[in-house]
């Protein structure tokens, strides 16, 4: 078990926290008094998430798989969530710590709306918030165990940005988590514009959700796109690509060179 | 990351939504090391009259989880008026599993009935996440469940259909997981409240290579 293996001793048993709002209820063991630290495993995770800018707005995609090891777990996981009414946010890594996350959005948007003032929370809001969230959390070394993309519009404002475990935080036109880093960045650096219609912009997504799909072990073929713009959040129901697998090369692949692949 | 797929908890747990309430299921074998050290134990554990728990991993987590969880939810009850619903059973275990989860090896299912959402089953697995699902399985047994899961699970079955789907499973499990076996036991959750049941080790399915009690034939 971890704090067997690091030496440490937690001194209480916890049963809610402070970021719930309400003081914790904490009942003591009787044992010794060292630091606590934290610093996981992450242990049911989420791969990849992309997101572009496009002519309307922000699209973001992410399949629905959620990991457990090398096993795929659980196949209807949603990984992307609206946050009030201009912002969505998709999550890679560690689920329970996303949906704690979500649950600290929740409660900003809706401490936000008792002010009555009329004012929302837009996405550079969101993003900042979240980014002093991640950054607090590992400077406890208690990270929460996530990469997060953040995107919207609101008065016509399209935004986009990142966010690590890390606490590490920056906005562009196109983004990508995980395994997308590595096979969507490129192809998003070479055929992504400013203009690109809904249309053009979903297809390129879906492009770069294909090729994860066959290069990344943890993905499935399941996903879910969402697109925000002006007027709103809108998440697509689950759907799957068509692959492809026919090509000559595949069926025969080690004629004339056995013991090859 | 890798090394930690499905493992530890040595057991085989699982729970399944029927049309109009839950049966949850689980093997009887606890193993210290190689050693059956009980081979007749009950991982299905009673958090309130409509809502049980199905444990696996560490033994003594699991019951510590689920005597704060009974004790939260008697008082819940109490303040409440009326009886607790599966949602908030399962909020509570996660709470504490994800709350403690740098020492805890514990993963849970949450199983019940209530007059708001009918029979419900949450998964709460190491990490402390929490999913509500048609059905859900866990321990190492669990591992051997997936390909006949995706196969032979569909949504709406009767009670009779999923009872017999839940020990049918529980026994292939059984047959390959050397940290499951002995007997299935079930429980059976619906408006008219929990019925625990009991399938006897050699009264389960047998398998391909698996052979009946019989006479020695060398006595013929």
């Amino acid at each position: 078990m971890r704090w067997e293996e690091e030496g440490m001793k937690q001194n209480a048993f916890i049963m809610g926290n402070k970021l719930m709002g309400s003081s914790p209820h904490v009942f003591s063991l009787i044992m010794p008094s060292i630091p606590i630290t934290h610093t996981q495993t992450p242990y049911v995770t989420g791969t990849s998430v992309l997101g572009i800018k496009y002519k309307d707005g922000v699209l973001i995609a992410a399949d629905t798989a959620g990991s457990y090891g090398s096993t795929t777990r659980y196949k209807s996981v949603e990984r992307l969530r609206p946050i009030g009414q201009n912002t969505l946010v998709g999550a890679t890594g560690e689920m329970s710590d996303f949906q704690t996350i979500l649950q600290i959005l929740d409660r900003l948007i809706i401490t936000n709306a008792m002010f009555d003032d009329d004012n929302t929370l837009g996405p550079p809001d969101i993003h900042s918030y979240l980014n002093r969230v991640m950054y607090n959390q590992r400077n406890k070394l208690d990270p929460f165990w996530n990469t997060l993309v953040l995107g919207g519009v609101k008065n016509g404002v399209k935004y986009l940005g990142n966010v690590t475990m890390l606490g590490l935080h920056y906005v562009d036109d196109h983004v990508a988590t995980g395994f997308g880093i590595h096979l969507a960045q490129p192809i998003f650096r070479n055929e992504w514009n400013e203009d690109m219609t809904l249309e053009q912009g979903t297809k390129l997504l879906e492009k770069c959700m294909l090729v994860l799909f066959y290069r990344d072990r943890s993905a499935i073929n399941k996903m879910q796109i969402a697109n925000i713009t002006e007027d709103g959040v809108k998440i697509s129901e689950p759907y799957a690509l068509q692959t492809k697998w026919d090509y000559e090369a595949f069926s025969n692949p080690t004629v004339g060179n056995e013991g090859s692949w | 990351m890798d090394a930690h797929g499905p493992h530890g908890p040595y057991t085989t747990i699982m729970a399944v939504e029927y049309n109009g309430g839950v049966i949850l299921g689980a093997d009887s074998r606890t193993t210290t090391g190689v050693y059956v050290a009980n081979r007749a134990s009950d991982k299905i554990t009673q958090l309130t009259d409509n809502v049980y728990l199905c444990r696996s991993g560490s033994a003594a987590d699991t019951q510590v989880v689920s005597d704060y969880v009974r004790y939260f939810l008697n008082q819940h009850t109490i303040q409440l008026g009326r009886e607790a619903t599966v949602k908030t059973a399962a909020t509570l275990v996660k709470e504490l599993a994800y709350q403690n989860k740098s020492f805890l090896q514990a993963g849970m299912i949450v199983a019940g009935w209530d007059k708001y959402d009918g029979g419900s089953v949450y998964a709460v697995p190491l990490g402390g996440t929490l999913l509500r699902l048609p059905f859900a399985t866990g321990g190492s047994g669990s591992s051997y469940l997936y390909g006949f899961l995706d196969q032979a699970w569909r949504p709406h079955m009767s009670k009779d259909e999923a009872e017999r789907f839940v020990v049918k499973s529980i026994a292939l499990a059984i047959a390959r997981d050397g940290a499951s076996g002995g007997v299935v036991r079930t429980v059976t959750v619906n408006e008219h409240g929990a019925e625990r049941n009991f399938f006897a080790g050699d009264k389960l399915p047998l398998f391909h290579e698996e052979i009946p009690p019989g006479r020695n034939s060398l006595l013929a």
